[in-house]
């Protein structure tokens, strides 16, 4: 009786991990009839994972090309941009999604690990950060960049400071602390939020960007959902954090001047700005150079990327890699951004977003 | 143990047992799983401390500033990291201390009250309500206090600024009261006060009946039956509840990575947001650290680690005093 219950547990085990090994050979990819965005679909499944500032993005994506292309299956992992670069230079991933492009540092142990080509940085989502905030009986708000550094380098210490009146004519603001929210925990939002300080607000910013708050005084909140949530229960505050989480919460959000007049966060005020930035990577590599003193639009913006080999990578991973990304660069893919409060790409710099993504080639 | 003769061969007269060989083999392969056990133990605290260190010397090498002087966290900082753990280390501190200040009496205070003046139904219930606090998880304790009794102790921090402020750690000079290392500590000492209590409550059930009857005959009250009779005897134990949850205390994580502001300041203010653990510090800053960053902060889980046992070694020594004391008296 005993045995022969062994015997049962022992059988079903190893059925058990018959069915395991099957799911783990099922990686790699391969082509069927479907078509996606006007692509052949591949099949297959590849990990990756990076940055979460993309990924509702990468979701949005994910479930779309799963849902079009039965058989393909994407596992998109929010570690953070570190965590996914050193993922993907260890193999771990076929891509990985990163706030910022590679470092000199990490770029050579990328292109090391693609050994046949480099790794490239390609623009995919955009963002714009937006400062939300909460004082009641103010509806409108508009801040010159160097009123945001004063007020995030706690220099400007009340809303009824003459510099922020000064912007703001005609709006009744109260003669209350500022409570400036940053991020407790490292962050791509706050790397990209005062690299736009340093840049158009040098003079009232004299700390160096980075990915951790280096100003002194002001609160710290964990994650963007944190930062909306000192907001809503905040009262006088403000803090920096990405469109969709401002949208989300319902929060006001302050128009930046930038010496042109204020222009109001937008898709539409944010994308302009990211077409506009240069080219500084070479080849495929399509790393951005960000013009935040722009005048024309919204300047607080961040691009993240996907970063995966342009030759070289895994060649079980490059078809459906190579294959989503095409889908997420296409017009049907860039046009799902704006509904769930990101950024497109537009204009020269999708063209040259495709034509990195053409390139990719195990 | 060390009697133990060890047999050639099975079967053979071995005249001490009643029960033969069947008991020794059965010693012999209990007091090798027990020694296995044992020196896992050892092993895995050696491992764990041998990796730290390990992985913490790049970082302490790349290091431009002094490790345990400086409060700045920038160890991702190119060309030159600077980083040190002198605002960690006051901030597990404090915020630890606040716990315990306010944990351990009140812990006591229960775990006293269900042993002795709590009728036996009330006792039960009270005992398994604080046991069931103790299976709370801390995100949990993280987003109450965050989101219920941050708002609701900013009045507090006004309070103790209004008519304590000539006491320096109550002083706010920034006028914001939330996010403190006080709001951590009170969550804290709630998170403690389970283990505090119901190991208490353990060690004073545990007092003889007899040594509480003849303190009674003595004609001593409760108060000071309690505190001549029971408090001697579970003293060791209570001081051993509470190392417990001190231990909790400088290690939890997330429960103050949500709460506290986590600026890597030293700020004696305890009322005014700011302040950062060791714990909370790698929760917020792991996932997107480089490498010298990732080191930075296995360097200083490896202080936290090295905080710890000192912690449980002088508790220690405290413990084996008294019983000493007990011993002899």
């Amino acid at each position: 009786m005993s045995i022969s219950r062994t015997v049962r547990v022992v059988a079903i085990a190893m059925l058990g991990g018959l069915a395991l090994a099957a799911c783990g050979s099922d990686s790699g990819s391969g082509s069927t009839g479907g078509t996606i965005a006007g692509q052949p679909c591949q099949t297959g499944s590849i990990k990756a994972s990076g940055s979460s500032a993309q990924k509702n993005a990468m979701a949005a994506w994910v479930n779309a090309y799963q849902t079009g292309c039965a058989g393909a299956t994407i596992d998109y992992q929010a570690t953070g941009s570190g965590a996914g670069i050193q993922d993907f230079i260890n193999k771990q991933t076929a891509f990985a999604g990163s706030d910022s492009p590679l470092k000199d540092a990490d770029r050579a142990k990328a292109d090391a690990m693609c050994a046949a080509g480099p790794a490239i940085d390609i623009p995919m989502v955009g963002g714009a950060i937006v400062l939300a905030y909460n004082v009641s009986g103010v509806d409108t708000l508009v801040l010159p960049a160097n009123v945001i550094a004063g007020i995030f380098a706690n220099t400007i210490t009340t809303w009824n400071d003459p510099a922020i009146a000064a912007a703001n004519p005609g709006v009744t603001l109260p003669a209350a602390t500022i409570a400036a929210f940053h991020r407790s925990d490292s962050s791509g939002t706050t790397d990209n939020f005062t690299k736009y300080l340093k840049n158009a607000a040098a003079s009232a910013w004299t700390y160096d960007s980075g990915k951790e708050w280096a100003a002194p005084g002001g609160q710290g909140a964990k994650g963007s959902d944190g930062m909306a949530n000192a907001v809503t229960s905040t009262a006088n505050s403000i803090a920096y954090m990405e469109l969709s989480f401002a949208q989300n919460a319902k929060l006001a959000v302050a128009s930046v001047d930038n010496g042109g007049g204020a222009i109001v966060p937008s898709s539409d005020t944010a994308a302009s700005t990211i077409a506009a930035a240069t080219v500084k990577g070479t080849g495929n590599d399509l790393s951005l150079s960000i013009d935040y003193t722009t005048t024309t639009g919204y300047p607080i913006v961040l691009v993240t990327y996907e970063i995966t080999c342009e030759k070289g990578g895994d060649a079980a991973n490059v078809p459906l890699t190579k294959a989503l990304l095409t889908y997420t660069s296409s017009d049907e893919g860039q046009g799902k951004l704006a509904a769930i409060g990101y950024v497109p790409i537009t204009g020269d710099l999708l063209t040259k977003v495709r034509t990195s993504v053409s390139a990719i080639s195990s | 143990m060390s009697t133990t003769v060890e047999p050639a061969t099975a079967g053979t007269a071995e005249p001490i047992s009643i029960h033969g060989q069947a008991v020794r083999r059965g010693d012999r392969i209990f007091r090798g799983v027990s020694l296995f056990a044992g020196i896992t133990i050892l092993v895995i605290i050696g491992a764990i401390g041998i990796f730290l260190i390990w992985r913490a010397i790049p970082s302490l090498q790349a290091n431009t500033a002094n490790f345990f002087t400086t409060s700045a966290w920038f160890p991702d900082q190119t060309p030159n990291p600077v980083f040190g753990i002198a605002a960690l280390t006051f901030g597990t501190l404090f915020t630890a201390a606040i716990a315990m200040v306010l944990g351990v009496p009140v812990g006591i205070g229960i775990a006293l009250f269900i042993a002795q003046y709590a009728d036996r139904r009330l006792a039960s219930t009270l005992g398994f309500v604080t046991d069931l606090l103790a299976a709370v998880p801390s995100i949990i304790f993280g987003m109450w206090g965050l989101s219920f009794l941050t708002p609701h102790m900013e009045g507090l921090g006004q309070w103790l600024n209004d008519y304590l402020g000539f006491i320096p750690i109550f002083r706010n000079d920034l006028n914001q009261y939330s996010k403190s290392i006080l709001i951590a500590g009170v969550v804290l000492a709630i998170m403690v006060l389970p283990t505090i209590s119901a190991l208490s409550r353990e060690v004073l059930t545990q007092v003889p009946r007899s040594t509480i009857e003849a303190s009674l005959a003595l004609g001593a009250t409760r108060w000071e039956m309690v505190r001549q009779a029971m408090f001697p005897f579970a003293r060791p134990g209570m001081i051993s509840a509470a190392m417990l949850g001190l231990g909790r205390a400088l290690g939890e994580t997330i429960a103050v990575a949500l709460i506290l502001s986590a600026s890597n300041v030293i700020n004696w203010h305890i009322t005014e947001p700011g302040g950062n653990t060791f714990a909370a510090n790698i929760a917020l800053k792991w996932n997107e650290a480089g490498p010298i960053g990732l080191s930075a902060l296995i360097a200083s889980g490896l202080v936290l680690f090295a905080i710890t046992l000192v912690v449980n070694t002088i508790a220690r020594g405290i413990i084996a005093r008294h019983a000493e004391f007990r011993e002899s008296s």
